[in-house]
Parts: C-alpha cells; sequence; structure tokens
C-alpha cells in the first residue's frame, strides 16, 4: 500500500541511486583486481579478488604521508577558519538593519571568487615574498581565502537562530557581551560550529588548484594531488591502487556528510533566506 | 607598588570592558579580523591579477613592461582561446539545464517520506560527498580506451560492436560530453539538496490555500509551489553555473583539454599559457574572461537572495 502510495518516490530515486552511485562501484570492484588482470576482457566481472593493492599503496607509496599532509594542512585551516570566522558570523547574525545584511552577502560573495582566477598572482607571492614554495604551510596560509567567507556565511546563519533572550538573561546576570558570547551563545550552537568544521575540513581536501600549483615535490603533496601525479607503476597508471586511493576517504566523509546535512542546509538558507 | 599596579590594571580592564560594550565599538572588533584577511587574501591578489594582466610579466617575477590590453587583444584572436570560451559555455549551460531537470525531478521524489529513503539519499549524494579532484581520477579509469566500463556496457547491450568501441577522451566530441557528464554527475546530488530545502520551506497553510481553492496537480505546481520555491532553487543553479565554469579539476584531469584542444577550457587554458608556458601576464588575461561570469552571477545572487526573502 505504502509502496504503491510512493511509486513517482522509488520509481525516480531508484534508478538515479544506481546511476549516479555506480562510479564508486566500479571503483571498488577494479580496486579488488589483481594487476595481470585489469585489461583483461574476459575478466571484466570474474576474477580472483585481492587486496594487493591495498597492501602496495600504504606500504610502497606516499600514500600515507599525503594523507597526512591533509590533515594537517586541515587542522591548522579550521582551527583558523573557527577563530575569525565565529566572531565575525556572531557579529553579522546580530547586526541588524542593512549594514548587516550587506556585509553578510558581501562577504559571501568573495566565496565565488574562484581560484582559477587567483592562482597566477597568488603562486608568485608564495614564491617571492612569503618564501613558502613546495611547503605545505603556503596552503595553511591561502586556503581562508576561500573556508573563511564559507564559515562566516554559515555560522551566521547558525547563530540567528540563538534566541536574543538568552544572551539578554546572561547580560542580566552580570555577563559581559563578551563572555556572554563565549560561554552561552558559542556552546548552545555547538552542533553549527561542528558542521562548519566538517565542511571546513572537506573543502581543504578538495582543493586542487592552489595545491598543484604551490606544491612541487612527492613528499609535500597533499591526497588530491598525489593521487594523479604519483600513483604510477613503471609508466602506467596502478589502476587498482588509485580506486583504493580513491575510496577509502570517500566513503567516511560521505558519512559524515550525510550526518550532518540537514543542518548544513539549515545554516547555508538561513543566511539570507528567513 | 603592586597595588596601584593591581588598581591601574583594573581601571584599565574597568576602561576595556566598557569599550567592549559598547555595541558599535564590539561588532566593529568582531568583524575586522575577517574582513582585514579577506582583503589581504581575496582583494590583494585580485588586483595584482588585474595588474599583471596588463604587463608582460613573465614567471618567476610580480612584475613586467605595461602593455595595456595588449595581452587581452592578443587572447582575442588566438583561435586556442575562442574555442575554449565556446567550450567552457557549452560545458557550464548544457551540464546545468541537466542538473535542473534531473535535481528537480528527484528533489520532488526525495521530499516525501518513505522507507529506505536515508539509504536512497546517501547514494544520491556520494558524488558531491566525495572529494571531486579525486573521484574524477576514477572517471579517468571508466573512459580508459582499452577497458572502459561504459563500452561494456555498450557491447552486452548491444548498442556498439567490440571491435568499434568509442575512444571517449581521445576524439573531439566524445571527449566534450565526457567533461559534461562528469560536470553534472558532480552537481545533481548539490541542487537536489537545495531544491528540497526551497520545497520544504512552502508553509503547509500555503499547499491548504491551495487545495481549498481546488489547485490540484500540475495547475498548482505550476502557479503555486514553483514560484515559491523558485528563488532559492536560482541560487542553487548560479550557484551549479560558477562552479563549473570556473572549475579546472575535471577538464585537467580527464583531458588537459586535448584531443587537439578541443575541450581547452578558460581555466586550463590560463593554466597552460600562465604556469606551464610561463607566461603570467597573458595566463591572468585569459582567467579575466571569468569576471563576467562571477559578475553575473553575484548579480543574479544579490536579486534573487533578497527575493527569496520576502517571501
Amino acid at each position: 500500500m505504502t509502496f504503491r502510495r510512493h511509486l513517482f518516490s522509488y520509481g525516480v530515486t531508484v534508478p538515479f541511486a544506481i546511476v549516479l552511485a555506480f562510479p564508486f562501484v566500479w571503483m571498488f570492484v577494479t580496486s579488488l583486481k589483481p594487476e595481470a588482470q585489469v585489461y583483461d576482457p574476459t575478466k571484466t566481472w570474474n576474477f580472483h579478488p585481492t587486496l594487493a593493492s591495498y597492501g602496495f599503496l600504504f606500504h610502497q607509496t606516499n600514500y600515507v604521508r599525503w594523507i597526512e599532509n591533509s590533515c594537517f594542512v586541515g587542522v591548522l585551516v579550521v582551527l583558523i577558519t573557527l577563530l575569525v570566522a565565529m566572531p565575525a558570523g556572531y557579529a553579522l547574525a546580530r547586526l541588524s538593519g542593512r549594514v548587516g545584511r550587506s556585509m553578510g552577502i558581501g562577504i559571501f560573495l568573495t566565496y565565488l571568487v574562484p581560484p582559477t582566477l587567483l592562482f597566477l598572482p597568488l603562486s608568485r607571492v608564495v614564491a617571492r615574498y612569503l618564501h613558502l614554495s613546495d611547503r605545505l604551510w603556503s596552503l595553511v596560509v591561502i586556503y581562508p581565502s576561500f573556508t573563511i567567507p564559507f564559515a562566516v556565511w554559515l555560522l551566521m546563519g547558525f547563530f540567528k537562530t540563538v534566541p536574543q533572550e538568552l544572551e539578554d538573561a546572561a547580560l542580566v546576570d552580570g555577563c559581559s557581551r563578551l563572555s556572554a558570547l563565549v560561554r552561552i551563545v558559542f556552546p548552545v550552537s555547538l552542533p553549527g560550529i561542528l558542521t562548519v568544521v566538517i565542511f571546513t575540513f572537506s573543502l581543504v581536501i578538495n582543493e586542487f588548484v592552489y595545491a598543484i600549483t604551490f606544491i612541487t615535490s612527492a613528499a609535500n603533496r597533499t591526497l588530491p594531488v598525489g593521487v594523479p601525479t604519483d600513483l604510477i607503476r613503471g609508466d602506467l597508471f596502478d589502476w587498482p591502487g588509485i580506486m583504493g586511493a580513491i575510496l577509502i576517504p570517500s566513503i567516511p566523509l560521505a558519512l559524515i556528510y550525510n550526518a550532518f546535512l540537514n543542518r548544513f542546509i539549515a545554516g547555508f538558507t538561513g543566511g539570507a533566506f528567513r | 607598588m603592586s597595588a596601584v599596579a593591581a588598581a591601574g590594571g583594573g581601571g584599565r580592564r574597568r576602561r576595556l570592558r566598557y569599550v567592549t560594550e559598547r555595541r558599535g565599538f564590539l561588532a566593529t572588533f568582531l568583524i575586522s579580523p575577517a574582513v582585514l584577511l579577506i582583503a589581504a587574501l581575496v582583494g590583494a591578489p585580485l588586483v595584482l591579477a588585474v595588474y599583471l594582466s596588463l604587463t608582460d610579466a613573465q614567471a618567476g617575477s610580480l612584475t613586467g613592461k605595461w602593455v595595456g590590453l595588449a595581452n587581452f587583444r592578443a587572447a582575442w584572436r588566438d583561435p586556442i582561446f575562442q574555442g575554449a570560451l565556446r567550450h567552457t559555455a557549452e560545458m557550464t549551460l548544457i551540464s546545468q539545464a541537466v542538473v535542473v531537470l534531473c535535481a528537480g525531478l528527484l528533489a520532488h521524489a526525495l521530499v516525501h517520506k518513505f522507507r529506505g529513503r536515508w539509504v536512497l539519499r546517501f547514494l544520491i549524494l556520494l558524488p558531491w560527498a566525495a572529494p571531486i579532484s579525486l573521484t574524477v581520477i576514477g572517471f579517468l579509469w571508466f573512459y580508459d580506451p582499452q577497458a572502459s566500463i561504459w563500452n561494456w556496457f555498450l557491447v552486452h547491450l548491444h548498442i556498439v560492436s567490440a571491435q568499434n568501441t568509442p575512444n571517449w577522451l581521445g576524439t573531439p566530441t566524445d571527449a566534450m560530453a565526457s567533461i559534461i557528464s562528469v560536470q553534472a554527475w558532480r552537481t545533481i546530488p548539490f541542487a537536489t539538496v537545495i531544491f528540497i530545502a526551497g520545497i520544504s520551506s512552502i508553509p503547509q497553510e500555503v499547499d491548504d490555500a491551495a487545495a481549498i481553492d481546488g489547485a490540484t496537480g500540475l495547475r498548482k505546481f505550476w502557479y503555486v509551489s514553483l514560484p515559491l520555491q523558485l528563488p532559492i532553487a536560482i541560487v542553487a543553479v548560479l550557484f551549479g553555473i560558477i562552479f563549473t565554469a570556473t572549475d579546472m579539476v575535471v577538464p585537467y584531469i580527464l583531458t588537459n583539454g586535448g584531443p587537439f584542444n578541443s575541450t581547452q577550457m578558460i581555466t586550463t587554458w590560463a593554466f597552460t599559457e600562465g604556469i606551464n608556458a610561463g607566461n603570467v601576464g597573458e595566463g591572468a588575461a585569459i582567467a579575466m574572461f571569468l569576471l563576467p561570469v562571477l559578475a553575473f552571477v553575484a548579480i543574479g545572487m544579490l536579486v534573487f537572495a533578497r527575493r527569496a526573502e520576502v517571501t
């Protein structure tokens, strides 16, 4: 009965889910193939599965190093972003009237300025003035350029949902505005802040243009640049290894994304549409 | 001595506290770090990019001889650049049209509660949640000339013969189609999610009122639901446009502009000229052609964000 009522929903979502998720299925299948059978047309689906490519990935490549690099940059950028974006997001949420709104949207619009427009001047600044060529610190310095606008916007949406009365009560009890912010507003907004942490971290894991421009040596690469440039055996791409290398970070990230998705949407649309 | 210092410190603290209690000051104090950082990391490089595009700067230097609009004129006359402009427009418009259709359908199906929705939503969101710069490498393998999985399906469905399978990334039209499908694949989940937010933002009372007035099915969708969810949906589409037009990851990894520049984009061409060939000035000028897209999207956002607020 309920199935028939939702025939439209199933009829649309099931085919789409199959098409959109199939690449990950095929990545998984490929990652289990023995190297000799990757190109064998008779062994497309029936082969002897092996975990050899995962072993190769972890023991004979820089893969673990790239994960560490990405996490190093990710953690530092998240910290810088929170430190700068939390106060700004709060102030913009509470500033009533035109000024607050226009500033909020103004900061958000800078998020739209793409890395592909800025990488040329930034690559020169990083090399000539910061002397950070081929250093992970160059990414730590530059990545806040897109994480801060993004985080300010999301946090603004979250802070708007904290009732003003809560703060007023703290002020009446003798709290200063700053300590009301630190003791009341930030703890209440913890789920929102966590959402920002996750999405900021995944922006960092995703970044490609700056990472490929600034970083030149294999040991300093981040995940998205190391996998396509260095996972080559002989002259050939090591496809099973590459597929494993894609799946390992993707699946946990996707699970966390889903858990926080509703909050993300609330913050993302809450900044303007309320 | 120490008592005096303590009193002085207390006074200073009281004065500090008096200042931080003033709303205007506090707001400025809280916002300025973000504004300064953005000015330094986005504003200054943007100005520098404009300046570089007007010089003949080469790799390794930040300055060059002023050449006015020569870089722009040279780029504009270059057939490869003209192609890049056209390909970028094609990639963006076609992929986003597909995204709007698919995401519109999906959003209306996913907005209802039904058994198994969580799993289906998880699968549909996968392309957006997984790091795109990694998954594109996966597509390089799916389009492999010898072992493409798409070709396996095509052969086994008897659509093409096993001797004559398409070389996806090796022929101009197929390469373009491959890039467009990956762009659509990765944007559909995001658009779906925002569309769902738009549909759920319609208050129940509006639905009820429409039902009382006898609006049902397509009429209700066209006259009631669609206009109400449109502003948020348009913001999602504008996002899709700017992210696709300015994206370098997908074309760079899949084809890097080839074969024979048939999938060269503004972004990949700016990278080739500016970083690989070392003509920083020319590369910056090429990237400048992304500015009109940015301006268009920014204006659209301002207009529709305001309209969304009114409804």
